[in-house]
């Protein structure tokens, strides 16, 4: 690693594990691992069942993981993604096939400790093979400016039997513009569980379309969202179940606060297209509970840190 | 250590408290009996500062009108609610150690045990999946881990088992022995039994105040004697 690159390294790193991530992972061989800054990819390693080839595109980074049939990996798999300067763009395509039988879980970090006009495109695409099982986690940590525009985009494939679970985490710092779109596609007995929790703030505009389609007998899927928005920040979420086999089982369950001059939309979308198929909603937007409220002053917090508890609970 | 005066609470321009005058000593356990309506949970959260009122409240001599919630908190008061709040992502062990006043797992594995659940449930979410008995169990060890010096609680025993009775009982003079004063709502003349003194309200009035099986007594045959 050159001196430069690795100067890159350190400091991209340095957020990572004040974002939460395990900067040992990054350099363990055994953990596979990406490390992207903007559109360079300044480290990676693959383990003995997990492939990881990464390449340069024209406008950014191609990413392809690979999980071998039968590998059940045993360490989760670390992504740092981030950009260290104010400005810029960074555009990663990423491919995550995991073969047959399979098992893995993917720890991400998105890192834009000092944004002020940062625009981060994720397109990814996920194949889930029979019986396998992917879980990714992805958490973000934007610093305070509020300059960041992450727009992520996946289109995930579960194929009978599987199972593919997601999650999208942003509990603290301004979330800046967020533009999901999500959609998952489940073959029979195959099963899936969106979660998205964002804390909005200041101008924040926080946007959320995740789709399941119950395409298989017996599929079932869920799709969490959680929000506390602040302030003047904004979201608008969309949350689609749409049973189209038999027995097939959706849900969809979104709960937002709003405080100050915030203000939210949610939209739970329920289809089915099967007289068998079964998918329902639950949605509620609301000021902090008042009996929650009352419950924790009761023992002796503010109003203040009354509110921090229940909006940490929300989105833990 | 707790006194009414003349406290009155109006909820949508009808009187639900009325004029109340009440006393409660240092370590007593005051049992206020009523009727579903005659105001006894309206009364409780105004002492805690929840609904405005007329008249005063003194504690340990000094008036409290002008505190919040919260500042009453501060002061050693608390109350446990009928029906306690769940909340989602928050765990048992992490409510608990946020009422303590002494914040140790030491002391919190004690409170669940005096309380009689299981160690698990500190790990597990104070949502749904707890039952309503253990949620109130929840409840009363927050309580006993604020080691308060006036704990209102509002009727703790409903909704739990017979088994629970003597539990909630034995957490009541335990509180009790630690000189912590307890105002027990309840409708049960079982738990009442706990009390030292006892209070019977009826449609927002103080229908009589005295030593616990006198008033007992009078609540068996007449639980509303203001009523006409």
């Amino acid at each position: 690693m050159d001196e430069l690159i690795k100067k890159e390294y350190e400091n991209l790193v340095k957020y990572y594990e004040a974002s939460g991530g395990n900067s040992k992972a990054l350099i363990s061989d055994n953990y596979a691992s990406i490390v992207i800054n903007g559109n360079h990819v300044l480290a990676k390693n693959s383990t003995k069942g997990i492939v990881i080839e990464t390449k340069k595109i024209e406008d950014g980074v191609y990413a392809r993981i690979l999980i071998k049939k039968g590998h059940k990996a045993k360490n989760p798999v670390h992504l740092c993604f981030g950009m260290l300067p104010r400005e810029g763009k960074q555009i990663i395509r990423s491919e995550i096939i995991a073969e047959e039988g399979s098992s893995v879980k993917f720890i991400a970090h998105c890192i834009f400790p000092n944004a002020t006009h940062i625009k981060h495109i994720m397109k990814s695409k996920v194949i889930v093979g029979r019986n396998a099982k992917v879980e990714y986690e992805e958490t973000h940590f934007h610093g305070k400016s509020g300059g960041v525009r992450v727009i992520p985009t996946t289109f995930a494939r579960v194929e009978e039997g599987g199972e593919y679970n997601s999650s999208f985490l942003l509990r603290s710092g301004r979330a800046g513009y967020i533009d999901i779109d999500y959609e998952v596609h489940l073959a029979s007995c195959a099963q899936s569980m969106l979660i998205s929790k964002i804390h909005g703030m200041g101008e924040d505009e926080i946007r959320a379309r995740e789709s399941i389609y119950l395409e298989g007998e017996h599929s079932s899927g869920v799709v969490k969202t959680r929000m506390a928005l602040r302030e003047r920040a904004k979201s608008e979420v969309v949350g689609k179940t749409i049973g189209m086999a038999a027995y097939a089982r959706g849900h969809v369950d979104c709960t937002e606060i709003i405080m100050d001059e915030a203000r939210a939309e949610a939209s739970p979308v329920v289809a089915a297209y099967h007289p068998l198929a079964k998918v329902t909603h639950e949605a509620a937007i609301g000021s902090v509970d008042k009996k929650q409220l009352l419950t924790l002053m009761t023992r002796g917090l503010t109003q203040e840190e009354a509110i921090d508890v229940i909006v940490s609970g929300l989105l833990k | 250590m707790l006194e009414l005066r003349n406290l009155t609470v109006k909820k949508d321009g009808k009187s639900i408290v009325k004029n109340v005058n009440l006393h409660v000593n240092r370590g007593e356990v005051h049992v206020l009996l009523g009727v579903n309506g005659s105001g006894k949970t309206t009364l409780a959260q105004a002492i805690m500062g929840i609904y405005p009122y007329k008249g005063n409240i003194f504690f340990e001599g000094k008036n409290i009108d002008s505190l919040s919630v919260w500042e009453r908190a501060r002061l050693g008061i608390t109350l446990a609610f009928q029906e306690p709040a769940r909340f989602e992502g928050l765990l048992v062990k992490d409510y608990l150690i946020l009422s303590a006043k002494e914040k140790s797992m030491e002391n919190v594995k004690l409170a669940i045990k005096t309380v009689g659940i299981p160690y698990s449930i500190l790990f597990e979410e104070i949502g749904e999946n707890l039952s309503g008995g253990e949620r109130k169990r929840v409840e009363l060890a927050a309580v006993l881990l604020m080691n308060p010096k006036l704990a209102i609680l509002d009727e703790p025993d409903s909704g739990v088992d017979i088994l629970s009775f003597s539990l909630i009982s034995d957490v009541i003079l335990r509180m009790k022995s630690h000189n912590s004063s307890v105002l027990l709502i309840t409708h049960s003349e079982d738990m009442a039994n706990v009390g030292d003194k006892a209070t019977i309200l009826c449609e927002g009035k103080v229908a009589i105040t005295g030593e616990r099986n006198k008033v007992k007594n009078m609540f068996k045959y007449s639980p509303c004697p203001l009523k006409r």
